[in-house]
């Protein structure tokens, strides 16, 4: 009893505006209560239990639904059918629950859902390297679900980023109506940091359009500039139809090209039209730097590590980290790169995103890639090695 | 009594979607729509608290013509968006329509949870013996033996039988007819809808198009009045003998008893949850 007394006083204390030690996983499960999550559906699995654990202890406790599935299949249809009843709804995996998941994400992405899903990076591909870190699924989380489609990922490098960043994939799925993937790595989601959690009046909170005209009036797929439908919940009077077939505007499957075209073109419009409010990067040391490092995840925490060594020793370096993966900060990346003698791109991954800063380059400078997949980090060392080898 | 049924089925259809529907001349699913509405109208539920939720196939085109809230998923994962949508606001009434392959071979998982956890759903499940929208592959419920576009040669399996399965499984109703015994059909189904718990009907319907026309059963009035001749009543086919029950299935309530649901128990969790808040 009195253990779990202190525990509780713990917990309260730390709240608001007060540093606390937390750990990646905890920061991102307050940071979606903090967003507003009132539901959450999930599947045991490291590196991600501690999430699914910590929210069947404190959703009760607020008196919202919480429930382990079957699978993560299941796991991701209840998150989507709780999203369309009108709950912010969330669920937490890795790797192998996360190729599960792909197809009611895809469903997700054509009934624009707003739904966020984490997946914690181990090793891969299927079972892998459990649970080591790795950084293997960035280009499923753009590519994994079938058929052409737009995605929003979001990365931490930090603890303190799992809390700011869970709060704004909430945000960002509710103001898009797109499924928002939280793509943390183990290193991050087990890391225990010092973290200044902001007063809950700080924080911004998004929720869902919804519709304000009278049920007879809603034509649920129509939209204004924003491209942005508004969403009634289910049972809220507007009676209308939710498929994963491709619909008009009233909901209803359509073959018709005059109306497959402008859904689809609507779907990415929707994404593309806001571009500049999605694409979130730190600069460190980049102003003056001629050498770049270009990194994302645990992997930028060993890079912020190697500007400070390598300043030292006396490279001009700089490091862009990137906290949206998709779509990806093209923007700032091709900024970063220009005028620079060489960039460097470190990933615990055969190359997944130093290709896509190879491709936006263009000419700008030359790109080279730093993979390593054993299982463990990228050290300082090694990214300052890899330098001297390139440069 | 036939003027009655059908401004009943009209007043529930939606008339913005452009009819006719996708099912074939003498399909089944057209009765259990007609018998699904009736038992609606007989239950009293408004129409904005009732949520519909297909998977795919043939059955899973059923929700859209129903002028309620409804959801047409993915296949085999019905269930779990009726979870979802159940435990986002338990007042809703959720019913899931489902075909055979649908909820028994990739949805198989996600069925034998639902009875266990028992929810307050309400789970169609209409048994044609075959994937018909696909073109008459074998499901978990085609009969050893029998044809089908993947089995020229007879089918090799032993079949499911889905309401025993989903007794076994917990469900707190069970309960087989099929679109011939519509009467019958229309009790259940009222039955399911108002019980708490998760509450099963099978539906054996005629896919003439399909299996009927491989197995060369005839037309589709000739495969209802097939239901007709193997259709035994729960309590005649107690007492029958294996020999006597060969070609023959049961018709009935198979289980109906009642145990806690998933979201009655859940109040417990949130009363502990509060409580040990509070002791801080």
């Amino acid at each position: 009893m009195a253990v779990a007394k202190s525990r509780a006083k713990s917990r309260s204390r730390g709240v608001k505006g007060q540093a606390r030690l937390l750990q990646g996983n905890e920061a991102a499960s307050l940071g979606a209560l903090a967003a507003g999550c009132d539901f959450f559906a999930g599947y045991p699995i490291t590196p991600a239990s501690e999430i699914t654990e910590s929210m069947s202890r404190e959703l009760p406790a607020r008196g919202y639904p919480f429930i382990q599935m079957e699978d993560e299949i299941a796991s991701i249809g209840a998150c989507v059918g709780a999203s369309l009843a009108g709950r912010k709804a969330m669920t937490a995996t890795s790797g192998p629950g996360f190729s599960l998941m792909q197809e009611n994400l895809g469903y997700a992405c054509i009934v624009e859902a707003p739904v966020v899903v984490v997946n914690v990076m181990r090793g891969g591909p299927s079972t892998g390297l459990p649970t080591n870190v790795a950084q293997g699924d960035v280009q499923q989380a753009r590519w994994g679900t079938h058929g052409d489609h737009p995605a929003i990922v979001f990365c931490p490098s930090s603890v303190s980023e799992c809390f700011e960043l869970m709060v704004k994939a909430f945000n960002t799925a509710e103001r898009f109506r797109n499924p928002v993937i939280f793509l943390a790595d183990e290193m991050v989601a087990h890391l225990r940091e010092k973290v200044v959690l902001p007063a809950e009046g700080d924080l911004e909170v998004i929720d869902r359009r919804r519709p304000t005209v009278p049920p007879d009036w809603y034509v649920p797929y129509k939209t204004d500039g924003s491209l942005i439908p508004r969403l009634a919940d289910l049972g809220q009077g507007y009676r209308y139809h939710v498929t994963g077939l491709v619909h008009d505007e009233r909901g209803f499957p359509t073959r018709r090209a005059d109306e497959v075209e402008p859904f689809y073109a609507r779907l990415f419009g929707k994404i593309s039209r806001h571009f500049d409010d999605l694409m979130l990067t730190k600069s460190f040391s980049l102003d003056d730097a001629d050498l770049v490092l270009i990194s994302y995840g645990c992997t930028a925490r060993a890079c912020q590590a190697a500007v400070r060594l390598g300043r030292e020793r006396g490279l001009k370096l700089g490091l862009l980290q990137l906290l949206t993966l998709w779509p990806f900060p093209r923007a700032a990346v091709e900024e970063a790169l220009t005028g620079k003698r060489m960039a460097l791109v470190p990933e615990l991954n055969m190359g997944q995103v130093s290709r896509e800063v190879k491709r936006v380059n263009d000419g700008r400078t030359q790109v080279f890639r730093h993979s390593k997949m054993d299982g463990s980090m990228i050290t300082p060392e090694e990214i300052l090695q890899r330098l001297k080898e390139v440069v | 009594m036939s003027m009655v049924h059908r401004s009943v089925v009209y007043d529930w259809l939606r008339h913005d979607k452009k009819f006719p529907h996708v099912w074939c001349p003498g399909c089944g699913l057209g009765i259990l729509l007609g018998s699904l509405v009736r038992s609606l109208e007989q239950s009293g539920f408004d129409k904005n608290q009732v949520v519909l939720v297909g998977g795919i196939g043939c059955s899973g085109r059923l929700p859209v013509y129903v002028d309620v809230n409804t959801v047409h998923t993915t296949h085999g994962r019905a269930l779990t968006f009726a979870t979802g949508i159940k435990l986002a606001k338990p007042d809703l009434k959720v019913i899931v329509v489902m075909g055979d392959g649908d909820a028994t071979a990739i949805g198989g998982n996600h069925l034998i949870h639902a009875a266990r956890r028992n929810l307050d759903l309400t789970a169609i499940i209409v048994n044609n013996l075959n994937y018909g929208m696909t073109g008459g592959q074998y499901s978990p419920t085609t009969p050893l033996g029998s044809k089908a576009t993947t089995a020229p040669y007879g089918h090799l399996e032993a079949a499911f039988d889905i309401s025993a399965l989903t007794v076994t499984a917990g469900a707190s109703f069970v309960a087989r007819s099929t679109v011939y015994h519509v009467t019958q059909l229309d009790q259940m189904l009222l039955t399911a809808l108002e019980r708490k718990g998760f509450n099963v009907v099978e539906v054996l319907s005629p896919c003439h198009t399909n299996y009927g026309r491989q197995n060369r059963l005839g037309s589709q009035i000739d495969m209802l009045k097939g239901f007709k001749k193997q259709a035994v009543r729960m309590e005649r086919w107690d007492k029958m003998t294996p020999e006597q029950r060969e070609g023959r299935f049961s018709i009935g309530v198979l289980a109906e008893h009642t145990r806690p649901t998933f979201w009655e128990n859940y109040q417990g969790a949130i009363k502990k949850a509060r409580a040990a808040k509070g002791e801080g």
